[in-house]
């Protein structure tokens, strides 16, 4: 074989094994993604008043929580494993130590999304004793089916040898080039998921040691406060453990889709590590508003989440100016006018960037979200989901469909059945959000709850502004709509896609940066010294706090109850379990065999 | 390491609006006094709100010169009492806890609201204006009768307000 040709290899002519891994975890993405979009389109008329016939207003919750659990965790997730996979195997030129191991994180987290996910469909079903109807949060004391929490704990172990899985890689790929930078892209994904581990340790002590013990009937309460906090010791970072894979596409792919290559590698790392050390210490910015939290503790968390700030305003330079650069390349000049020499037919480009437009606006409404007072304004309002489907359901949703038309081929070698639909679809998705995300963010400061099936109430009407609440909800019907639609259009491009013959041809390696890693210091490359400072923060925002509300309420509660969304003896349940888990068995047999 | 110029006009920009942002929070707190929910109360037994001295019987009390505490309870699925009457142009300080699980507190259209958790007493004082009846909701989800969960704040006249108390709890 010569070496033209070899250049031209796709990954997946180069590493066949890895490419079915990413199909594999892609794949479940998009399923998650599907079943959120249905649930999505539902809860949208149901809210809205315009259609309220699929579900009752009681049903209306376990649809809200399954959109949540599906989409925030499921779908970001499996996306997040599949690319990062793709990833550290393409910049470290090299295949996993052993795909077995691979495997393994792949059955577990898809097992434990499947416990977790039947957990909440029962909901549905009356004659199942089953329910976890508790959102995507499941604040104690409302209580959900033991699976539901097994579950999770089981979907975040699987995560944490995919982690592991990667950086055994990486170390094995240093013991062989002991003296060169780490990959920009394995870069990315380490610091991720280093982050990952800090704040997914939380998550799964809370889960472990109260919920899961609780709803099994071991221990008589919990203390919700304390709970909570855990949650969001974890919740704040997982937007960015969301938004991380759509940073690394943003400055790996995208400058090469317009034309060009990275701006800066070594500024790409420093938004990285701090990424990594800002985004845990934050979570309480999402507890301004809870009694028993002093208010100084308050005041660091806003202070640390300002400076979260920066990395991404970096970001939003870097991306431009890599863009820009891409442009000019290709002819592009004048002060705006490069903006036309940019290849906007091209789903993956057009859909990357307006994720990133959306992602500026989502920034701004953030920054209110952030403000410790203006935040009275709006807390627990529409204005919040208004704000993260710009951020997590735009830039983050949107990037990964987008890059998906690029990065698809790389791992099939099949061309998308469409890149006109595709064109299509990133616009839609792009025009139905700003809609329903504009109407979400006006009825919330009008005082519009989120997470509500009717937030039309009998004694009392809403003050008009920025148009009435009825405007405002027939907004946001026609921006949901339009979402499913999007997704619509991109599910069925893909399933069409996977019919196509496998061709050549395809590849489309990546460049280096302009300013390459040799230009950085070597410090950004260390990364124990990063997370064992990201640690300190860690410690420094979050052991008073948790010595506080421990010492006020306990570690078990202050007399509250315990309030089950489910109502089944722990027998019933052990049973369904045993029934439900061959059945799950048996999915992730029949999934295995349509991914091979 | 090279930064360009332009980069470093941007990063400088960028700092300048973190600490705008984080300053105008600071004169917030300073200047008009903006308070935030604290941990200034002591926890509470939530299944001992019977035995209450505030909460066994929610009212609302005048505490001072055009000064009122108001005491609340919210349960699945509503608020106690109902409606909450207070004076125009008054101070009030609600007092909030839970009986049951976590909810919202959230007076329709204005800044007055908090979450409400089982275990503790949330605490906010607002300014009331002229006479008007607002919305009372629930904001955090509760359950399967979330959404029936509602109650009322009136602002009432001075007058109004010391007719209803008259052979109440006549403070």
């Amino acid at each position: 074989m010569s070496e033209a040709i070899e250049a031209e290899q796709t990954f997946a002519d180069k590493f066949p094994e890895e490419a079915r891994i990413v199909r594999a975890a892609l794949l479940g993405s998009f399923l998650a993604l599907t079943l959120g979009a249905i649930f999505g389109i539902i809860q949208t008329l149901h809210r809205t008043g315009v259609f309220r016939g699929f579900i009752s207003s009681t049903d209306y919750y376990t649809s809200l929580t399954a959109h949540g659990v599906f989409l925030a965790l499921s779908f970001t997730t499996f996306f997040l494993v599949g690319l990062f996979t793709w990833a550290v195997v393409r910049s470290l030129d090299r295949p996993l130590l052993n795909t077995k191991i691979t495997w393994t994180w792949y059955g577990l987290m898809a097992a434990g999304m499947t416990m977790t996910g039947v957990s909440i469909l029962a909901g549905f079903v009356d004659s199942i004793d089953m329910s976890a109807d508790v959102l995507f949060t499941f604040y104690a004391p409302l209580q959900a089916h033991p699976m539901f929490y097994a579950g999770l704990a089981v979907f975040i172990v699987g995560s944490w040898i995919a982690g592991a899985d990667y950086f055994r890689t990486w170390l094995a790929w240093k013991r062989d080039n002991p003296d060169e930078r780490i990959p920009l892209q394995t870069f990315m994904v380490l610091t991720t998921m280093a982050m990952w581990y800090i704040a997914s340790s939380a998550v799964a002590a809370s889960v472990l040691i109260f919920l899961l013990p609780w709803s099994l009937g071991l221990i008589d309460q919990v203390n919700p406060t304390l709970t909570r906090t855990l949650f969001w010791f974890f919740g704040h970072p997982v937007v960015y453990f969301w938004l991380m894979p759509a940073y690394l596409l943003w400055y790996t792919v995208l400058p090469k889709i317009a034309g060009g290559r990275l701006f800066s590698d070594p500024l790409a790392r420093v938004v990285f590590v701090l990424f990594l050390l800002l985004s845990t210490p934050v979570g309480i910015h999402h507890q301004y508003l809870d009694p028993g939290i002093a208010e100084g503790f308050k005041f660091i968390s806003m202070t640390n989440t300002m400076f979260l700030l920066l990395p991404s305003l970096l970001t939003a330079f870097t991306v431009v100016a890599s863009v820009e650069y891409g442009a000019r390349q290709r002819g592009g000049s004048g002060l705006l006018g490069w903006l036309t020499d940019l290849p906007w037919r091209k789903p993956e480009f057009t859909g990357m960037m307006l994720a990133g437009l959306m992602f500026a606006a989502g920034g701004f409404s953030g920054m209110v979200n952030a403000g410790m007072n203006i935040n009275y304004m709006i807390h627990n309002t529409i204005w919040v989901p208004g704000h993260f489907h710009l951020t997590v359901g735009t830039a983050v949703a949107l990037t990964f469909m987008a890059a998906t038309y690029w990065l698809w081929p790389q791992i099939t070698n099949k061309p998308f059945y469409s890149r006109t639909i595709g064109l299509v679809q990133v616009v839609v998705w792009f025009i139905g959000m700003a809609l329903m995300s504009n109407a979400m963010h006006a009825q919330g400061i009008m005082g519009v709850p989120r997470r509500t099936a009717e937030p039309e109430y009998s004694g009392f009407e809403y003050a008009t502004m920025f148009g009435g609440f009825e405007e405002l909800n027939i907004q946001i019907a026609i921006g949901g709509t339009l979402l499913f639609v999007s997704t619509v259009l991109f599910i069925g491009n893909l399933v069409l896609t996977m019919g196509n013959p496998k061709i050549s041809g395809l590849a489309d390696p990546l460049p280096p940066a302009l300013s390459g890693p040799d230009d950085s210091p070597k410090v950004l490359d260390n990364l124990r010294l990063w997370v064992g400072i990201a640690l300190t923060l860690v410690v420094l925002a979050y052991a008073l706090p948790l010595a506080a509300i421990i010492s006020r309420g306990g570690l078990l509660g202050p007399g509250v109850g315990t309030y089950p969304v489910w109502l089944s003896p722990l027998v019933d349940a052990l049973a369904n379990a045993a029934t439900l888990l061959s059945a799950v068995v048996d999915a992730s047999a029949s999934l295995a065999e349509v991914v091979r | 390491m090279h930064i360009h110029n332009y980069e470093k006009i941007w990063l400088a920009a960028s700092v300048l609006l973190i600490l705008l942002l984080l300053g105008s929070v600071t004169y917030g707190a300073v200047g008009p006094g903006v308070a935030m929910v604290s941990d200034s109360e002591q926890a509470i037994d939530a299944g001992g709100l019977d035995d209450d001295d505030r909460f066994s019987e929610p009212r609302v009390e005048q505490v001072g010169e055009n000064e009122y505490e108001a005491y609340v309870v919210a349960y699945q699925f509503g608020f106690q009492p109902d409606p909450i009457v207070v004076p125009e142009n008054s101070t009030v300080t609600f007092y909030v806890t839970s009986r049951d699980v976590i909810h919202g507190f959230e007076v329709a259209g204005t800044n007055a609201n908090t979450m409400v958790v089982p275990g503790e007493v949330s605490k906010i004082t607002v300014e009331t204006d002229d006479r008007q009846e607002y919305g009372l909701i629930c904001n955090e989800y509760c359950g399967a009768g979330h959404h029936v969960m509602e109650g009322k704040v009136n602002v009432v006249s001075q007058a109004e307000f010391d007719d209803r108390n008259d052979g109440g709890n006549g403070e």
